[in-house]
């Protein structure tokens, strides 16, 4: 293999090259890139970027020294607009393609819009921060609509600015279907204590300059109006290339397409295991995924499978929320340490009497300890 | 130079952390070494000392960045920045920080 193009220059392409130098591979890594930035981090986007804290020089994922010793051909500001796998190219909508023996597509996703909110900011790119950020100024209302974990985040830096948030919710409690009933209603607690109006269960319209309009017909005056209503995987430019491209880019448990020499990595890849196809919008997803797809890559076959670690983080208000595992919403809680009214806690999920997913607000020690011991074995979903 | 804790109180695989500006955290590894390190991941803010320790190398609590306990050096993201190191010592049962002013933390 003399040269290998990564298509989508974020965490999961940059993983990706990290991971070719890491395991031997000396020929060119052409990274193609849409955004015009060099590769960055995007969890503080939602955190200290947003808030002010942090500079776009702090999300860097590569240093100078990095950028050296990866040697990379980039492509930045560039889209990959076709992958053809019998040429071995992949072409780029300025014209130009790209001649590659491997393929690592790590096109993560672009925020999910609301009909009826054109106009309505999201939070995905480093771009969308920076407009997002010049528009919270002093004494605008903000309104969030929906409170999975961008939403919640986005709110919760909202506050810290002293700005007066709503967050509604099309669901009875924030985050119910991933964290269960009883951690669902901790979440809510920490945006009443923290200043923040929630409201769940509620269907919105659509949005004017006077605010968030709801299905009932009621209006919530806004001056900034936040969609954080999930992603959607960015496989469009795969059309012709032969890949099933259903919710992701499907591969087999080690992350390898149907075409030869063909990879997926991080938000974008939906791999098949234990016939179940699955995919994950988290940080660690995307770096722990690297190393399974490039082994795979550079062996030519599927040699290693991908067992995901199930670990999420979100800071909310004063919480640094902890998920590890694979919990259903019905399993059964424990409390292992401290209670759900506490500003410090661990809960383990069980099912059929074997752990299946650790919890923790503010405490990283414990959690860790669980995560190691309890959740030794990847949970059979 | 700055007195942690005792031997004893330090058993192998083990970690304290010292209060102060800046906080340290010191290992004991299962190969019996004695480490200190600056408590503070470089990537956010979270204490070290509850990070998991693995040979020579420290895990981070929050995003499992790992830090090399003999240089400092991250090995892997989301850490770029290493954490500084100070030499321990052992005196009379003693474990001491090297290299930083402070009062006795203990
Ligand atoms: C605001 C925010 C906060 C987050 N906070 C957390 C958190 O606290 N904890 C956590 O676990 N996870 C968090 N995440 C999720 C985490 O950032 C993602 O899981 C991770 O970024 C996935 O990396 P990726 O490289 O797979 O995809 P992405 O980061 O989406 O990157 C894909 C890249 O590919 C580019 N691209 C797309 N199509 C093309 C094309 N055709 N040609 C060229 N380039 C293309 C895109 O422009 C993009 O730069 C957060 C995400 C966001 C947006
Ligand atoms: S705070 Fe240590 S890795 Fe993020």
């Amino acid at each position: 293999m003399k040269r290998v193009a990564v298509v989508g220059a974020s965490l999961a392409g940059v993983r990706a090259a990290q991971e070719l130098r890491a395991q031997g591979y000396d020929g060119g890594i052409v990274l193609i890139g849409e955004e015009r930035h060099l590769p960055y981090d995007r969890p503080p986007l939602s955190k200290a970027f947003l808030a002010g804290t942090a500079s776009p020089a702090s999300l860097e994922l590569l240093d100078a020294g990095d950028l050296a010793s990866l040697a990379l051909d980039f492509r930045l500001g560039v889209r990959a607009t076709a992958l053809e796998p019998s040429n071995r190219r992949v072409l780029l909508s300025d014209g130009g393609s790209v001649h590659a023996d491997g393929v690592v597509i790590a096109t993560g996703g672009r925020a999910r819009t609301l009909p009826g909110f054109e106009g309505a900011f999201v939070l995905r790119t480093l771009d969308d921060a920076v407009a997002l950020r010049a528009a919270l100024v002093p004494g605008v209302r903000v309104v969030v609509v929906g409170a999975g974990f961008i939403g919640a985040e986005v709110a919760s830096t909202c506050r810290s600015l002293g700005l007066d948030v709503v967050v509604v919710e099309a669901l009875p409690a924030p985050l119910a279907p991933v964290l269960g009933p009883e951690l669902a209603a901790v979440c809510a607690r920490l945006h009443r204590d923290h200043g923040t109006d929630l409201r769940c269960g509620v269907a919105v319209a659509g949005m004017s300059e006077a605010g968030v309009h709801l299905a009932d017909g009621s209006l919530i005056p806004a001056d900034v109006v936040v969609t954080g209503v999930g992603m959607a995987p960015a496989t469009d430019w795969l059309a012709g290339s032969g890949l099933p491209v259903g919710n992701g880019v499907h591969t087999d448990a080690g992350l390898a397409t149907s075409l030869p020499a063909v990879v997926a990595v991080g938000d974008v890849a939906r791999y098949h295991a234990d016939g179940a196809g699955r995919r994950h919008e988290h940080w660690t997803n995307a770096s722990e995924q690297a190393p399974v797809a490039v082994a795979n890559l550079l062996a030519g076959r599927t040699t290693r499978t991908y067992e995901p670690s199930g670990y999420v983080w979100s800071d909310q208000y004063s919480g640094t929320l902890q998920l590890a595992g694979h919990p259903r919403p019905d399993d059964t809680l424990s409390f292992v340490d401290g209670d759900p009214a506490s500003s410090s806690f661990v809960a383990t999920f069980q099912r059929d009497g074997a752990t299946v997913g650790v919890f923790a607000l503010n405490n990283a020690k414990l959690f860790n300890r669980l995560r190691r011991q309890a959740l030794r074995r990847p949970a059979a979903v | 130079m700055i007195r942690a804790c005792t031997v004893d109180e330090l058993p192998p695989g083990e970690s304290v952390r010292i209060a102060g500006a800046p906080a340290i955290a010191v290992f004991h590894t299962e190969a019996g070494e004695l480490y200190a390190i600056d408590d503070t991941c470089t990537h956010q803010d979270a204490s070290l000392a509850d990070g998991w320790l693995e040979g020579c190398f420290v895990e981070c609590p929050l995003h499992a960045a790992m830090f090399d306990l003999r240089t400092g050096m991250p090995t892997c993201l989301p850490a770029k920045v290493p954490v500084r190191t100070y030499p321990v010592l052992v005196d009379d049962g003693v474990v001491y920080v090297q290299g930083v002013a402070g009062e006795d933390a203990a």
